[in-house]
């Protein structure tokens, strides 16, 4: 079987396990595993040839949910077991996963860094302005006067913005899907994927236990009403004034992946150490 | 038995001690920042080596980031010498400012000489009442006078030919290491002689000079500790490092780096400690072998890292270079006091490998040693180096055997149709299951931190949780570490324990305890986990007392020791914190003593 014949067999259906996700019913997390095997039946890479790296959180299951490769570590840390994993295996195509507790808070200083770094890696994250694995607690991404038990009246904390930081910090594709449109989040993946260097795919997807009101989402959900940019300073008014509702690829940049100075295993270990001989 | 918080002085070994230990020459060369003290203390010790001497050389500084005191302690002798001596035969200050914070850290005796520049004023009174002989001489003028050479050159000719370097050894390490101008070169060249011509003036009671040795084995080395765990590390086949800059371990990533690049290899700068580990731990799992260093600090924030390491089955190496803790601590001085959180710093029940190596050289093929068990039993080493070995340099013999690979069970390409579904975590006799390298065909899984089941699907389950736990250590356990677990040398009935850089001076003292009828057995742990119990106990067959010897305040070696083995007789410890060095001498009467207080009944009777 040759890689042509193999590579046109695979649909979206060759990149989902059999193991039934952890997830509630009506968790939106279900249709973006649906958009990220769609994402990569698009691109066509054989599954053993990608790895899905996830932290902790109800998102972050999602690599034992694909028939590829899967690394689900600690909390806050898949950016960079993500980074390390592609730097030294710059032939596989990474796909980090997570959510917004542990992609913006354990995990936001990986975050900022990583969108600085530009490793030719795709970062989804599932925001549902939540902690739903614990039960209910404010995120970063939460409205400051959403009510819990953790912080009665809410936290006072304005929410973060994710996208504004990732810009700031040099992320170099951008993009904010929704998990009700499993298909149009799987074309941004999928362009995310193909777009060099480090592209960050924000999903809105509702926590229908501990966040039924998300389910209002749907009816405010729209494609944003602009092309793609490739100019940060127009970007970045953009997702500043937008309400964080705008679906679709907002920047799409240009500059040059991280470049892995893996060398070329020119001199031998004994050459190296010629260095210290009297 | 703890050592007080000082070196107190010790009789002088007798003349027959001081004869079979070999005779060594230490030098002290201090001075403020821009004196120059380390290249001529690096000078000196390639001079050494030249003459087909051995040496030491120690960096110690004050808390400036540049500039600042500092000073360049050297040992050198006929043999190898991997620790200080109990008193420095010369200390030669450039200038006098701020010289009394080292008057602990460079002990002088009646015997010693002091030399100064005889326009800096006078020297301290911490320095002059250790009763050296004080030698005022025109340092600065004279480099002067030779054209405006460097003053630290001077000092280089001083102290070589005090030491019994040959003029020639000298003028060669000076020629080598020139990068400027030819010009230049002359007025050093210059006040290198001079130095020489003031200390053939200098009166005869002066400390005995080294002799030249023309039969040195040829093809020997100089380099750091920190150079040696790097080097260790590439010959283990360690291809990905990612690392935060840290005091004292940052040489080693600074060495790592060019050199990584050069035999098809990358280092990355990650943004904290909890990157650096899960980047390492990324990477291994992609296949390649991997590293990180860092010190006290790192290693708190690595421990949820290395304890996923644990779980997920990711071979991983960190090496941890000592400092002074707990917290910041003291950051560019040595300490052994990581031992207790490097073998109990996890949570769970978390097998892991801790090594230490206990010397320069050790420091190379520990952690090649490391590399290869972390990859052969797919789990994560802990490297305790400390700042002692990492920042100091020694001519050694070349380290004997060439670099073997590391060597990691990987899952073969499972294709077939009938093939069994893979199961990344089968519970083997061994405890060692084939790990598949990501791009394989037919075996992927999902590597887990969650406890799992024998196929990596999270299992919260007490069947699979007790199982892995079991395999987890008894791939530990079963493994056939074969001898490298400690140097255990002698056979008397009185045994020193001890662990890292602190062997050296143990090694000496036990040494120059025997010449003094006073027999004792040395062993040195380099395997601290998963300790070898049974291997231990054989070690000290015949012995009625053990002493544990390390540099920390908790005498945590002896805790480690007592809580997972029956050590015989009444084990008792004797311990200091950092900075200051364990050194030889002073040890050696501690051990006289105890071995009294531990005579055998009829002998007392």
């Amino acid at each position: 079987m040759n890689d042509t014949t193999l590579e046109a067999r695979l649909s979206a259906a060759d990149y989902k396990s059999d193991y039934k996700p952890i997830w509630c019913p009506g968790c939106g997390d279900y249709t973006v595993l649906s958009s990220l095997t769609k994402a990569l039946a698009m691109i066509q890479r054989p599954p053993h040839e990608v790895a899905v790296v996830s932290g902790i959180g109800c998102s972050s299951r999602i690599p034992a949910y694909t028939t590829c490769y899967g690394f689900h570590g600690v909390h806050g840390r898949a950016l960079a077991a993500g980074t390390g994993l592609k730097v030294a295996r710059p032939d596989l195509t990474v796909v980090v996963t997570g959510g917004d507790g542990d992609g913006y808070s354990i995990g936001g200083n990986h975050f900022m860094h990583a969108c600085r770094r530009n490793v030719d890696m795709t970062y989804i994250v599932m925001d549902n302005h939540v902690y739903g694995m614990t039960k209910g607690q404010a995120s970063p991404t939460t409205e400051p006067d959403w009510d819990n038990k953790l912080a009665p009246g809410g936290t006072g904390i304005r929410a973060f913005h994710p996208l504004v930081i990732a810009l700031a910090s040099g992320a170099n594709f951008i993009g904010r899907g929704f998990s009700g449109d499993p298909n149009g989040t799987a074309a941004i993946i999928a362009q995310a994927i193909r777009h060099p260097g480090f592209s960050f795919v924000e999903i809105l997807s509702p926590c229908v236990t501990f966040r039924p009101e998300q389910k209002g989402w749907k009816e405010i959900v729209r494609a944003a009403p602009v092309e793609p940019t490739d100019d940060p300073a127009l970007a970045a008014r953009r997702i500043m004034t937008d309400d964080g509702f705008n679906i679709g690829v907002l920047y799409a940049g240009h500059r040059n992946p991280y470049p892995a100075r893996v060398g070329s295993a020119a001199r031998s270990v004994a050459d190296l150490e010629r260095e210290f001989e009297l | 038995m703890p050592l007080s918080p000082l070196s107190t002085p010790v009789a002088e070994p007798p003349v027959a001690a001081r004869a079979a230990v070999a005779r060594t020459f230490s030098v002290a060369i201090a001075g403020s920042g821009g004196a120059g003290v380390m290249t001529a203390g690096t000078l000196l010790l390639d001079a050494a080596a030249r003459a087909g001497l051995y040496g030491l050389m120690v960096r110690t500084s004050g808390p400036q980031i540049r500039g600042g005191e500092a000073a360049a302690l050297l040992r050198l002798g006929p043999q190898p010498v991997a620790t200080l001596d109990d008193r420095f035969d010369l200390l030669l200050a450039i200038d006098w400012q701020n010289l009394h914070r080292f008057a602990d850290e460079i002990p002088l005796g009646a015997a010693s000489l002091l030399v100064g520049d005889s326009d800096a004023g006078e020297a301290p009174e911490a320095l002059r009442r250790s009763g050296a002989t004080l030698h005022a001489l025109a340092l600065k003028k004279t480099a002067k006078a030779c054209g405006g050479a460097w003053v630290n050159m001077i000092a280089l000719g001083l102290a070589g030919a005090l030491a019994g370097l040959p003029v020639a050894a000298l003028e060669a390490a000076l020629r080598a290491s020139w990068k400027r101008s030819a010009e230049s070169l002359a007025p050093n060249l210059a006040a290198l002689q001079q130095g020489v011509a003031m200390a053939l003036g200098l009166p005869d009671e002066r400390p005995a000079p080294l002799l030249p040795r023309t039969d040195a084995p040829a093809g020997r080395w100089l380099l750091s500790g920190n150079e040696a765990a790097g080097c260790g590390a590439l010959r283990g086949g360690v291809r990905f490092v990612a690392a935060y800059p840290i005091t004292p371990a940052t040489e080693l990533l600074e060495w790592m780096a060019p050199a990584l690049t050069q035999v098809g290899g990358t280092l990355l700068q990650a943004e904290d400690e909890l990157a650096s580990v899960n980047m390492i731990i990324g990477a291994s799992y992609g296949g390649v072998p991997s590293l990180t260093a860092t010190a006290g600090p790192g290693l708190a924030l690595m421990t949820e890292g290395i304890g996923l390491a644990v779980a997920a089955e990711v071979p991983i190496v960190v090496v941890d270079v000592m400092r002074g803790g707990p917290s910041t601590g003291i950051p560019a001085k040595s300490e052994q006091s990581d031992l207790s959180f490097a073998v109990d710093g996890l949570h769970g029940d978390a097998p892991r490998l801790v090594l230490a190596p206990n010397s320069i050289a050790d420091c190379l093929a520990a952690t090649e040693w490391a590399v290869q068990l972390a990859e052969a039993l797919q789990a994560p080493a802990v490297v305790l180096s400390d700042q002692f070995m990492g920042q100091s340099r020694a001519v050694i013999d070349r380290p004997a055997h060439p670099g073997v690979p590391a060597r990691r069970l990987t899952a073969p390409a499972a294709t077939a149709a009938d093939a069994p579904a893979y199961q990344r975590y089968l519970d083997t006799p061994s405890g060692i299951s084939p790990m598949a390298v990501p791009g394989t065909p037919g075996t992927v899984y999902t590597a887990d931190g969650l406890e799992h089941s024998e196929r990596g699907i999270p299992s919260s389950q007490a069947a699979d949780h007790r199982k892995q736990l079991d395999k987890r250590q008894r791939k530990l356990d079963r493994h056939d570490y074969g001898a490298r677990w400690a140097d255990v040398e002698g056979d008397a009935d009185l045994a020193v324990i001890t662990f890292g850089s602190t062997t050296a001076a143990v090694r000496e003292a036990v040494a120059r305890a025997a010449l003094q009828g006073v027999p004792l057995r040395l062993l040195s742990l380099r395997l601290l986990a998963p300790l070898r119990i049974e291997a231990l106990t054989d070690a000290l067959r015949g012995v009625r007392q053990v002493l544990v010897v390390e540099q920390n305040h908790g005498g945590q070696l002896l805790r480690y020791l007592r809580s997972r083995a029956d050590l015989p007789g009444r084990a008792s410890g004797l311990h200091r914190p950092g900075p200051l060095p364990l050194r030889p001498g002073e040890l050696c009467a501690a051990f006289v003593d105890w071995a009294a207080a531990h005579a055998p009944q009829e002998a007392n009777s």
